[in-house]
């Protein structure tokens, strides 16, 4: 794996290696000193023209975790407020001789046109409504923890999908690792033509019960506005998961950042069947996974141990690349 | 009369001997020696029977003659955006792919809206067109949607006709009186089909692909709903118009309708549309595959191809859009609309249609040039005693589209580094040779 553009790229076993990385990263996370050396001496450049919270910092931190040096550039403020293109502005970049470029994006293709541009391994943190790989890897990564593994498991994806990068990635990613997906939601955030990725779609909550896993997604204010719902409040009446509509053996994700009493009531947020919190711990070692598979994993043998021996530490990690 | 302008130039003075002369609307398919004498064609002579009389001879054995192609729908780009394209750079890439006229839309900066306007046009392609170009102007002031342009003062300046292109005529009640004044000033209406209240922020064809890409979709109701309204508005005001860029088979279906009823509309369609679906947005490459309308689904693409074989489809126009590579190699939301594609227009038709047997190549030749009748133009024709106006062929020639540059300023083309079969070696327009390929080196007597 040289870049992570898109989880429509990688087949199972190399989304499992992901995995399965983040896993001893985990084990590293419950040290007192939770850094290791892989990256040592290697520049790795955050660049994020959307604003974003716990993608960019988790990115950061997962590779100063790693050892990396990070450079962190936010459209806001930068040459590119100046009018500078992104071809440019990569170009700059580039010049610090970076090992990876990681990059969020209004626009599709974003990142694959970055990596035409340089050296550098590229990630795709968020291009445009098309692809969010680091979100689907760490949402499967949840899941197989709690779960044991997802074949044959029933995931309702849930809200606007029309306008959702993660349900794209994560749809794509669930799939690929064995799940059956419904997607559902007011037909206008339905897009057309969803059906032929291979998932069922449903305009209302009727089979709700069947799924294993209900994967909820952030319901934005301005979609009003431009009429995709009545209201807030009619969306709420019919696809807010809440306490009634979410049974018992249900898990609960979503991406974050979540609006309260919208797509979410705040009883089932605070459950104990809500993964959200845990989403959002294993955005830090998946996203060192990446980086190591990308930057590192190919020149390496695999970790041993599976995480659990507690003294036993994977090879690769402590020493330099 | 309507004005076409080109440079001046040295009438040519040709025999292409045994070539094979294709024609089909003046009913010309044989070997024959074309004798082409102070720009006009003399005669279609038996194989090797005309004397060479101080002509430029042409080795003709093995290649194709057809009347030269005319495209009723290029942005040259002039006044403004030169640096996408010019008048010289435009012309040159018809001329190379076998145009012998093409009609130049008014989306410029500023936008062709003045009698002044027109003229200026015409004198710079007095000076600067490789082969004869008409203008069109815009329908609105500006192209804002709103007060009419002076229609008839347009015509007297040498309009060819009327055209919004890059933007629909929003409102019925202009579009509706700009129908009624034609009645007074003539000139086509051509008119770019969208509803952008559907559109919305759309970039690509609304299907699966745009599902799998998460690109907001464009959907072929956009187009279609649009022609309804407006052929519905020519056939009662018993105005002419032109639909321009078809792309979707619910649109093929409203023209046919609309011409079984008696209305007088004609359309177009452009070789990415013909050739390609989609699927291709899913490298998203805008550089190639970005462009309003946009690439349909297959069976939109089937529905073209059938509305161009019974006649619902008149002609074959290529929208060649020339953009800047800063416009164009952006992540594909923020990417320019439009492709190019008249040096390799015929060479795409040949290689993917005529050649896997979808279209007959005599189909592809004549609606090729097919653009001009629509606004009231002459076809160039075969016939012996007109106008020389031919391209000359060799269907055998493999060439890689861009491998050596281009003509056009622009390097957009949709099918940029395709191997194709077909290639123009050249083109007479207008009776003057303006274009040779580099390579075929002509015979002279």
């Amino acid at each position: 794996m040289r870049d992570l553009l898109a989880i429509e790229d990688l087949d199972r076993a190399q989304i499992e290696a992901v995995l399965d990385r983040a896993e001893s990263f985990a084990e590293v996370g419950r040290r007192d000193i939770k850094k290791v050396p892989t990256l040592r001496g290697r520049t790795i450049v955050t660049l994020f023209f959307e604003a974003s919270t716990r993608t960019s910092s988790s990115f950061e931190l997962a590779a100063k975790r790693l050892s990396a040096d990070v450079v962190s550039v936010k459209a806001a403020g930068s040459s590119v407020d100046k009018g500078e293109s992104l071809k440019d502005t990569v170009a700059t970049l580039s010049a610090y001789d970076p090992a990876a470029i990681v990059i969020r994006h209004p626009h599709a293709g974003a990142a694959k046109l970055v990596s035409r541009w340089t050296e550098a391994a590229v990630v795709n943190a968020g291009d445009g409504k098309h692809e969010h790989p680091s979100q689907a890897l760490l949402d499967v990564y949840t899941l197989r923890r709690r779960l044991g593994d997802l074949d044959g498991r029933r995931i309702w994806i849930v809200g606007d999908v029309l306008h959702s990068r993660v349900a794209r990635s994560n749809l794509v990613a669930f799939r690929e690792l064995g799940a059956e997906v419904t997607v559902a939601g007011p037909p206008t955030l339905i897009p057309r033509g969803i059906e032929q990725l291979g998932c069922d779609v449903a305009y209302d909550l009727e089979g709700l019960a069947e799924a294993d896993v209900v994967y909820a997604l952030r319901m934005q204010r301005e979609r009003m506005s431009e009429t995709f719902v009545p209201s807030l409040r009619e969306y709420a009446a019919h696809f807010q998961i809440d306490g009634r509509r979410l049974g018992p053996r249900q898990l609960l994700m979503h991406p974050g950042p979540v609006n309260r009493g919208v797509e979410l009531s705040g009883e089932v947020i605070d459950s104990s069947r809500s993964l959200i919190a845990e989403q959002v711990a294993s955005g830090l070692v998946v996203r060192m996974a990446i980086l190591y598979e990308i930057l590192a994993g190919s020149e390496r043998p695999e970790p041993v141990g599976d995480g659990d021996g507690g003294s036993e530490q994977p090879t690769p990690i402590g020493q330099p690349a | 009369m309507t004005a076409l302008d080109a440079r001046p130039g040295e009438a040519a003075n040709l025999l292409l001997r045994g070539v094979s002369v294709l024609d089909p609307v003046a009913g010309i398919d044989a070997s024959h020696d074309v004798v082409i004498r102070d720009g006009r064609i003399a005669e279609l002579a038996a194989p090797g029977a005309a004397p060479e009389d101080g002509l430029e001879v042409v080795e003709g054995e093995g290649l194709h003659a057809f009347p030269a192609f005319f495209d009723p729908h290029v942005h040259l780009r002039v006044p403004g955006q030169e640096h996408k394209e010019d008048m010289e750079t435009g012309t040159r890439a018809a001329a190379a792919g076998g145009y012998c006229g093409i009609l130049a839309m008014a989306n410029t900066v500023p936008p062709v809206s003045t009698a002044a306007d027109v003229e200026a046009l015409r004198e710079r392609a007095r000076r600067e067109a490789s082969i004869p170009v008409g203008f069109l102007a815009t329908v609105t002031c500006d192209m804002e949607g709103g007060e009419l342009t002076e229609m008839a003062e347009l015509r007297d300046a040498g309009a060819v006709g009327f055209s919004d292109d890059g933007l629909p005529i929003r409102s019925a009640r202009v579009l509706r009186r700009a129908l009624q004044y034609q009645r007074l000033c003539g000139g086509t209406i051509a008119l770019h089909e969208e509803d952008t209240e559907l559109s919305g922020d759309g970039v690509m064809h609304e299907g699966p692909v745009s599902a799998a890409l998460g690109l907001a979709g464009i959907p072929s109701v956009s187009e279609s709903t649009t022609i309804a309204r407006d052929a519905a508005l020519a056939g009662y005001e018993g105005s002419r118009i032109h639909v321009q860029h078809l792309s979707a088979a619910e649109s093929v279906a409203v023209v046919r309708a609309a011409k079984e009823a008696g209305v007088a509309i004609t359309c177009e369609a452009t070789p990415h549309h013909l050739c390609l679906t989609d699927e291709e947005v899913r490298s998203l490459d805008a550089v190639r595959f970005k462009m309003n309308p946009p690439l349909r689904g297959e069976e939109d693409r089937a529905a073209l191809l059938e509305g161009l074989r019974e006649g619902t489809i008149d002609c074959i126009a290529t929208d060649h859009a020339p953009h800047h590579e800063d416009e164009k190699e952006v992540p594909f939301e923020g990417a320019a609309m439009g492709v190019t594609g008249l040096e390799a227009a015929f060479a795409a038709l040949h290689t993917y249609l005529v050649l896997p047997g979808v279209l007959d190549l005599g189909l592809v030749v004549e609606r090729l040039a097919g653009g001009a009748e629509p606004f009231g133009i002459e076809r160039p024709s075969l016939a012996p005693g007109g106008e020389a106006n031919v391209v000359l062929c060799d269907l055998d020639a493999e060439w890689i589209v861009g491998e050596d540059g281009y003509e056009s300023r622009a390097r957009n083309c949709w099918c940029a580094g395709h191997t194709l079969r077909g290639r123009v070696l050249t083109t007479v327009a207008a009776g003057r040779v303006a274009y040779r390929l580099r390579s075929f080196s002509m015979g002279v007597a």
